[in-house]
């Protein structure tokens, strides 16, 4: 390391690493891990997220999880929080769509409505 | 490809690890691999995260949840309940008034702190060079090696107006400065680890937590002063400090951030380790310079200051480790922003070692200024097991009493020395109403009788002299007139001692005697401990009206001297009463009080006892 760019490089990378910790995220992906979700392979699910957030090196999506959220019938459930915006609820998730929420909502935005099972608080 | 999605941030300071930290940390491994999730999840070892008291701690991130007191056998249901599911193990949580505390930042520890030596420390893996970068570190360094000159950077440290935080609080700008003007082939600069106040734990924290931060500090002033190669001496009892600082270093050198033209500048500079045996003295700076030149940790008169003549007759700087901690964020935030907290004289924060009688013990850092009311009470939780708040001891040996009246003063280095107490290297113990004055004022002289080097004779000599009066005092055997001994005494010994050590050691008598003046008193004239610690001034009584002659009392005592029956319950014989305290433990109904004040009967002993040896 002789620069303050390669310092600057270094840096960067790290910080990436270490996105957990620093709560500044523009996209909380938030699966419902309760037993019904994990039962209808909330963990499936959620690993798809991940996996493709880390393929694509989207840095500012996080992927966390949290309880039953009392939408049993329509397990797996994930919310789609942004900044700003009202939440999008999606339901009764597998990989595929995961892979599609991820393409669609998480990269170009839009979001996908045939998943869509409430938004807003 | 990754698929983390947990950060698990295990407190490993040493408290932590004393709690058994290593262990939770062995048995989410296990339990993590058991699950198929070790991929997951990024196990963290920190640094002290500072609140001591509720150790092992640690900390789930995205969310921030503070989880206390885990313990091996709480790891699984914190892995199925909380990493799998989502949800916080509640009764692990920190709760204030029934209300659950969700995340550390809400931890009403962290609120009054401002954390800027201590920003990494219980955040960052602490053996990673690249955590440290991730947070800022070295930036400092790289844009002082390539836009400023050693002037300059003076200049800014000035403008800051931070103070040597070891104890003296020497202003770090005019060291430097001193140094710095000075023509020399070469020229050295120390970091001193050698904390050694009881109660003491902020530099090992620091190094232990954060040690690049100490590193990167250090590389500034031995830049600005013109050194190329610098020493971290640290005592041998913290082995830890002392394994996180080499692996700094070496993880340094390999990046090349130390070693030949740092960041394509001329500057070149090469940091080691010295181990310290552990003497209190070492911590003095000509003394510690002695040390590491392989003689005996012995002070040297000053003038000449290490300055002009330190280390191999070379001018050094030496440097406390929480100074050099402050110096990177100095220069990456600006000097105003440093020099905006804290007050007139005092600028910045310091960090502060929280012990004895308060509810969270552990580690803090606060803006200067903050009251100490606000450091037990906000910062601190208040007072334990509902007791009174009685004093506080800062600074360690070196330091003072303050009483309660003084709990509003503002902590800074001035209003301190003016009260008799000073600010010291941070270490605050916290005493309640139990606690007899004298009997602190006689702990802390006898810690310096022992860690005197013996050198000076006033030191030497007087601080024994003091002593022995001390335990005369809390043996019943004051005279009239001891009091005012002991000033004077203390007064000289602070005038004659070659060094800092001896010129502080008389502070905690000196401060407790102008606060607490009654309990000396009462000590010699009334034979008499107020508080009941001193087991010549107190004596034990048996209530006839609630003990109920089960006999367990006189047949535990080691001493046979409690007699009596069934019917005319039992009573203590005085003269033969040797205070260990066993018939209180065992009375099943709590018949036996501690009164303070010598029994009369004892008193008329020794009394006569005086007046034979008298005649005689």
């Amino acid at each position: 390391m002789k620069t303050l760019a390669d310092l600057k490089k270094i840096r960067e990378k790290a910080q990436e690493e270490m996105k957990l910790r620093d709560g500044k995220v523009r996209i909380k992906i938030v699966v419902g891990m309760g037993t019904s979700g994990i039962a209808m392979g909330a963990r499936e699910v959620m690993k798809t997220f991940l996996e493709e957030i880390s393929n694509r090196n989207l840095t500012d999506v996080l992927v966390t999880q949290t309880g039953e959220k009392g939408l049993s019938s329509m397990e797996p459930v994930v919310d789609v929080i942004e900044e700003g915006k009202p939440k999008v609820t999606y339901g009764n998730m597998t990989p595929e769509k995961a892979r599609r929420v991820v393409v669609e909502h998480i990269v170009n935005g839009r979001v996908v409505s045939d998943y869509v099972v409430a938004t807003g608080d | 490809m990754s698929l983390k999605r947990i950060d698990l941030l295990i407190c490993c300071g040493s408290g932590c690890i004393s709690a058994g930290s290593l262990k939770v940390k062995e048995r989410f491994l296990e339990i993590l691999a058991d699950k198929g999730i070790s991929n997951e999840v990024n196990i963290i070892e920190t640094g002290c995260m500072g609140p001591c008291d509720y150790g092992p701690v640690l900390v789930v991130y995205p969310e921030g949840v503070f989880y206390k007191s885990v313990k091996p056998e709480d790891v699984e249901e914190i892995v199925t309940e909380h990493f799998l599911k989502g949800r916080p193990v509640q009764r692990l949580m920190l709760r204030e008034e029934e209300r659950l505390v969700s995340s550390q930042k809400e931890i009403p520890f962290y609120r009054k702190q401002v954390k800027v030596a201590l920003a990494n420390c219980g955040f960052i893996n602490p053996e990673s060079l690249e955590e440290y970068i991730a947070t800022g570190g070295y930036e400092a360094l790289g844009t002082v090696l390539t836009t400023m000159n050693p002037q300059q950077v003076i200049d800014v440290v000035n403008a800051s107006g931070l103070r040597g935080r070891g104890g003296g609080g020497f202003p770090t700008h005019i060291k430097w400065q001193l140094v710095h003007d000075v023509e020399s082939d070469e020229k050295y600069i120390i970091c001193n680890g050698d904390e050694g106040d009881p109660g003491a734990f902020m530099d090992r924290s620091i190094l232990e937590g954060d040690p690049h931060r100490v590193i990167e500090g250090m590389m500034i002033g031995a830049y600005a002063i013109g050194a190329t190669k610098g020493f971290f001496y640290i005592r041998a009892e913290y082995p830890l400090a002392i394994k996180r600082i080499r692996n700094a270093i070496k993880q340094a050198k390999e990046a090349g951030l130390m070693g030949e033209n740092i960041f394509g500048s001329d500057f070149s500079f090469i940091a080691e380790v010295r181990t310290g045996a552990g003497a209190f003295v070492c911590g003095e700076e000509t003394a510690l310079i002695q040390s590491i030149q392989g003689e005996r940790g012995n002070p040297t008169p000053k003038p000449p200051y290490p300055a002009v003549k330190g280390l191999w007759n070379k001018p050094t700087v030496v440097n406390n480790v929480e100074t050099f901690a402050n110096i990177p964020t100095i220069f990456l935030k600006g000097a105003d922003w440093f020099a905006s907290m804290g007050t007139e004289t005092s600028k910045g924060t310091k960090v502060f070692a929280l012990t004895g009688d308060v509810n969270n013990t552990g580690l803090v850092e606060v803006p200067m200024g903050i009251t100490l009311r606000e450091l037990i009470f906000d910062v601190g939780g208040g007072m334990a097991n509902g007791h009174e708040f009685k004093a506080v001891q800062l600074g360690g040996p070196s330091g003072g009493c303050l009483p309660r009246e003084h709990l509003d003063v503002p902590v800074d280095y001035e209003t301190l020395k003016e009260r008799g107490a000073m600010m010291g290297s941070g270490g605050v113990i916290v005493m309640n109403d139990q606690k007899c004055m004298v009997n602190v004022a006689k702990f802390f002289i006898g810690f310096c009788v022992d860690e005197s080097c013996g050198k000076c004779s006033p030191c030497r000599i007087g601080l024994k002299h003091m002593y022995d009066i001390l335990d005369r005092i809390t043996k019943g055997e004051g005279k009239d007139g001891d009091i005012e001994e002991l000033q004077h005494l203390g007064e000289t010994i602070s005038r004659l001692s070659l060094c800092g050590l001896g010129q502080t050691a008389p502070n905690p008598v000196l401060s407790t005697i102008r606060y607490f003046r009654e309990e000396y008193e009462s000590h010699i004239k009334d034979h008499s401990c107020q508080t009941k610690v001193c087991t010549d001034l107190f004596h034990f009584m048996i209530d006839k009206d609630r003990c109920i002659g089960c006999s367990l009392c006189a047949r535990k005592c080691p001493v046979s001297c409690i007699t009596g029956s069934r019917e005319e319950k039992y009573t203590i014989s005085q003269t033969e009463c040797i205070k260990c305290g066993n018939c209180q433990d065992v009375c099943p109904v709590k018949a036996i009080d501690r009164i303070p004040g010598m029994h009369p009967e004892v008193l008329k002993q020794i009394q006569e006892q005086q007046n034979i040896s008298i005649e005689e």
